[in-house]
């Protein structure tokens, strides 16, 4: 990890759009009166989706927007590394992932394949497209190596079938999230070897489940809205 | 009361108490970083731990963990030896070497603790971390490298000064303590993060490479910056005033004070006034003390007593005023005043220009209105002890006058006169709040009394606090205040007030004691000015006497709630300069009306004789009312709003107003509220 600072180049405002105003209202409406507080990280991260980084400017709007000192969301933000302090690419935010168990798998591969592509680590590539970095563990271990490309895991890759779905975003497609070698889930490759008797899963063999014990009461949630 | 054992010593203590706490009841020392009296508990340096049995087998932080009946508390074990030298070996890790360069060397809780509980020598041959400087305003030097996270200035600024401006950004190893993008703080108390900060992290950026602790004289005294009397300690080294530190007082300041108190002493050596100077041809010309006591005399002798006023500053001692009212008294002359602002309290009973709840008392109170006060600017340390209350959920406040920010939320209920008048009328929760509150009180301020309608509307408040049984409160924003008004250094039979003495044709002949706050421009009198700095009161001078500055002379200052206080010398008058007293000692002389003390002791003898609650040091009446009808007088009311007396809280006095420091203070907060008013 390094020292993470505001960018240097900061835009003159931020406003929240309709659509992340409708967000906004409807995390803080999730917090008591007087805890407005807690809705500070989902707001940084509202911010995140509208701007594609958290900028100096957000920071203040989202610190008067819940009636807190703005030291007080400048401390989160800087916390949280999820947090993109600097503007990333316009098309995709590559996050390889080099911890252990993909690093074993080819990590360093994927990371070269970065390198090459859009020069060094936490920077914008030089079409402003791409901006690419490794981070630590995403989770993903038993698809490893992986990167997470915007929102979405991209799993079992090779320097190949990595470049493919780099080249795939330069070209303006979404390429398919998950295992590149079409695994299941985390399932082996060709499908799961155990485990496999259907009357596991048709409830043959169990009393059928009425109420799962933490489903949400019906009716009574609000939906979170869209991003 | 629970019991519990601090090895192996059994020790009584109070439900709730820390097993910090308990140990220190039982006289152990436990070092520490983060934890403090005053301030939340952070539990994040972990140098305080101990073994407690019973408990998990491995030491706990003593500053987060309850204490608990029957617990054995053990502080001096191998355990606890072992933790406390493995904390300090991670805390040093990152801690620079740079103590022979390092401001807090000498003074340093790191040093002193690594020290006392820390091995012998390092086992680290790493790189250590550095981390950029960080600007925390005028003030307020950093050296983040040597900071240690402990987070004391964080929660201080945060909880006490009621300002959140400095955190504690990123984390792990690169966390850093920063203003948001190195914004000034702006608090009027920024500056006891100073002294809050264990290690040489924040340093004071005036005093930076000045001394070592060992050099400088301490000398325990007074501080006149506001009405308070603030217990603070005077550090000098020779001539020099170099810094002045905050000494614990519960009753008043507990351990913080202003950033005024603590920066203004760099103007105790600036535009001074060292030598008497003479107006000749209407140019100030440098003369003897022969010379200029002469000509004074002279002066006074050829004038006659009617046509003589008196004005006294907002820094006088109570000698000095002593001396003053004597001398002047015997000539006649019953022009006298203290009160440059034109304040309308003076006669009447001692208590009617008292802070009688006292300033520890205000924590009692539940429900306190103030009118025409600003306590941030005019009392920074006490609005503190307000803002505690508040945080605390146990005071709710309405305001009467500015609408400024007070680090607390209160009910605004108006600006002038008649919104006093109309309080009872008024709808919302304070009046509510007022009806069932159990002990009151009003707190009155310069901005409600020193104006034309001042006795009008201080008889309206005291009408208003006897209807709501308030404790009844004037907070002064003027040191001498309270002692002159005691003295009766007020207009007598036939005499001006100060407003009428600077008037045109008031007066013929104007002395005036360290008077500077007081628009001189229209007088035509023939003036002499006893004081230190060449302010607004010795530009028009044409007799200058320098006196000496409040640390410069043993006196006696009365603070706003009747607390008689003995300030100490810590270094002698700059150049000629005397002591205001003997000054008027020897022109008494001159006048052929020898006053009848030769030293201090002798006056401050006569002193007590003649005004017996000035004998009684460090003591303050509590659970006084004084009889509130017969404060102030019947009269109309103005309809202008009530304003602070304080416009800029960095530049009140003489001594201030010569500080750079201060100056640059200033120029800061003029600067943020021009950004703020963009």
């Amino acid at each position: 990890m390094s020292i993470r600072r505001l960018s240097p180049n900061q835009p003159a405002s931020f406003a929240f759009t309709k659509e992340s105003q409708t967000q906004v209202d409807w995390w803080i409406s999730k917090f008591p009166a007087g805890r407005q507080q807690s809705a500070v990280i989902p707001l940084l991260w509202v911010v995140q989706k509208q701007q594609g980084w958290v900028s100096e400017p957000a920071l203040r709007v989202v610190a008067e927007t819940l009636g807190m000192p703005v030291i007080r969301v400048y401390e989160v933000a800087t916390f949280y590394t999820m947090f993109m302090l600097e503007p990333v690419g316009s098309v995709a935010l590559v996050q390889v992932c080099g911890t252990t168990p993909c690093m074993l798998r080819g990590a360093g591969d994927l990371i070269a394949v970065c390198q090459k592509k859009f020069g060094n680590r936490e920077h914008q590539s030089a079409d402003g497209k791409f901006y690419w970095q490794e981070v630590e563990c995403l989770g993903a271990c038993s698809n490893a190596p992986m990167a997470a490309i915007n929102d979405y895991y991209y799993e079992d890759l090779t320097a190949e079938s990595f470049e493919a779905i780099l080249d795939d975003f330069a070209a303006g497609k979404s390429p398919t999230p998950g295992s590149a070698i079409n695994r299941t889930g985390s399932a082996p490759e060709g499908g799961p070897q155990v485990l496999s008797d259907p009357k596991l899963y048709d409830g043959s063999a169990a009393k059928p489940i009425k109420k799962l014990p933490n489903a949400a009461p019906k009716g009574k949630a609000a939906k979170e809205p869209a991003a | 009361m629970p019991v519990a054992k601090v090895n192996g010593v059994e020790v009584e203590f109070e439900p709730g108490m820390t097993v910090l706490q308990v140990a220190e009841l039982a006289g152990e020392e436990i070092p520490r970083f983060c934890y403090h009296e005053r301030l939340s508990i952070a539990g994040n340096c972990r140098m305080c731990l101990v073994e407690v049995k019973p408990g998990p087998p491995k030491p706990q932080a003593s500053c987060a963990l309850p204490a608990a009946e029957n617990q054995e508390i053990f502080t001096n074990t191998p355990m606890v030896k072992k933790a406390r030298e493995g904390v300090m070996e991670f805390l040093l890790i990152n801690h620079p070497l740079d103590c022979p360069i390092c401001d807090q060397g000498g003074e340093c809780d790191l040093q002193d603790q690594a020290v006392g509980y820390g091995r012998d020598d390092s086992r680290y041959d790493e790189n250590k971390r550095a981390v950029e400087e960080k600007a925390m305003g005028p003030l307020i030097k950093t050296v983040m490298t040597r900071c240690i996270q402990c987070t004391r200035c964080v929660r201080f600024i945060t909880e006490v000064a009621g300002v959140p401006e400095i955190g504690l950004i990123s984390r792990g190893e690169d966390v850093e303590i920063t203003t948001y993008l190195g914004k000034a703080v702006a608090s009027e108390l920024s500056a006891n993060v100073i002294d809050l900060c264990p290690v040489g992290a924040l340093t004071s950026k005036p005093y930076a490479f000045n001394a070592r602790p060992w050099e400088l004289k301490k000398t325990e005294s007074v501080d006149v910056m506001d009405a308070l009397g603030s217990s603070i300690r005077v550090d000098s080294r020779g001539p020099a005033v170099l810094r002045v530190l905050p000494r614990l007082n519960e009753e008043i300041n507990e351990e913080w004070i202003s950033d005024k108190t603590r920066y203004a002493v760099d103007g105790l050596s600036r535009q001074r006034l060292d030598r008497p100077y003479l107006r000749r041809n209407g140019r100030l010309e440098p003369a003897t003390w022969a010379e200029a006591l002469t000509a004074a005399a002279e002066r006074i002798k050829a004038t006659s007593a009617d046509r003589i006023g008196v004005v006294a500053g907002d820094l006088q001692d109570a000698e000095s005023l002593k001396a003053a009212k004597d001398l002047f008294g015997s000539l006649g002359v019953t022009s006298l005043d203290a009160r440059q602002d034109g304040m309308a309290l003076g006669d009447g009973p001692r208590e009617s220009w008292l802070f009688n709840s006292t300033i520890a008392g205000i924590e009692d109170a539940d429900v306190i209105l103030l009118v025409g006060t600003n306590p941030r600017l005019e009392a920074p340390v006490l609005n503190a002890r307000l803002r505690r209350r508040w945080v605390a959920g146990a005071l709710t406040v309405g305001v009467i006058g500015e609408q400024a920010e007070l680090t607390y939320a209160y009910d605004y209920l108006g600006a002038g006169p008649d919104s006093l008048a109309n309080l009872s009328k008024s709808k919302g929760e304070f009046l509510k709040a007022l009806k069932a509150a159990k002990n009151p009180a009003i707190i009155l301020g310069a901005g409600a009394l020193a104006r034309a309608d001042g006795a009008a509307i201080a008889a309206l408040a005291a009408g208003i606090a006897k209807t709501y049984k308030m404790t009844w409160n004037v907070l002064h924003s003027a040191a001498s205040r309270v002692g002159a008004l005691d003295l009766g250094f007020v207009p007598g039979e036939g005499g001006k007030s100060a407003g009428d003495l600077v008037a045109k044709g008031g007066a013929d002949l104007l002395v005036l004691l360290g008077a500077d706050e007081i628009d001189l421009s229209a007088s035509d009198a023939f003036k002499i000015y006893l004081g230190t700095h060449g302010d607004a009161g010795a530009h028009g001078a044409d007799i200058i006497l320098p006196g000496a500055a409040y640390t410069e002379k043993d006196g006696i200052y009365v603070n706003t709630e009747g607390r008689v206080q003995l300030g100490q010398k810590a270094v002698f008058p700059k150049g000629e300069a005397r002591e205001d007293w003997s000054i008027l000692r020897a022109l008494s002389d001159r006048l052929g009306k020898t006053l009848p003390y030769d030293t201090l002791a002798q006056l401050r003898a006569k002193l007590f004789e003649d005004h017996p609650t000035f004998g009684r040091i460090d003591y303050v009446a509590t659970g006084v009312s004084p009889d509130l009808a017969a404060i102030g007088a019947k009269g109309d009311l103005g309809a202008a709003a009530f304003e602070s007396p304080i416009k800029a809280f960095h530049l009140t006095n003489p001594v201030a107003r010569a500080s750079v420091t201060m100056a640059e203070c200033a120029a800061e907060v003029s600067a943020a509220a021009k950004i703020a008013a963009e």
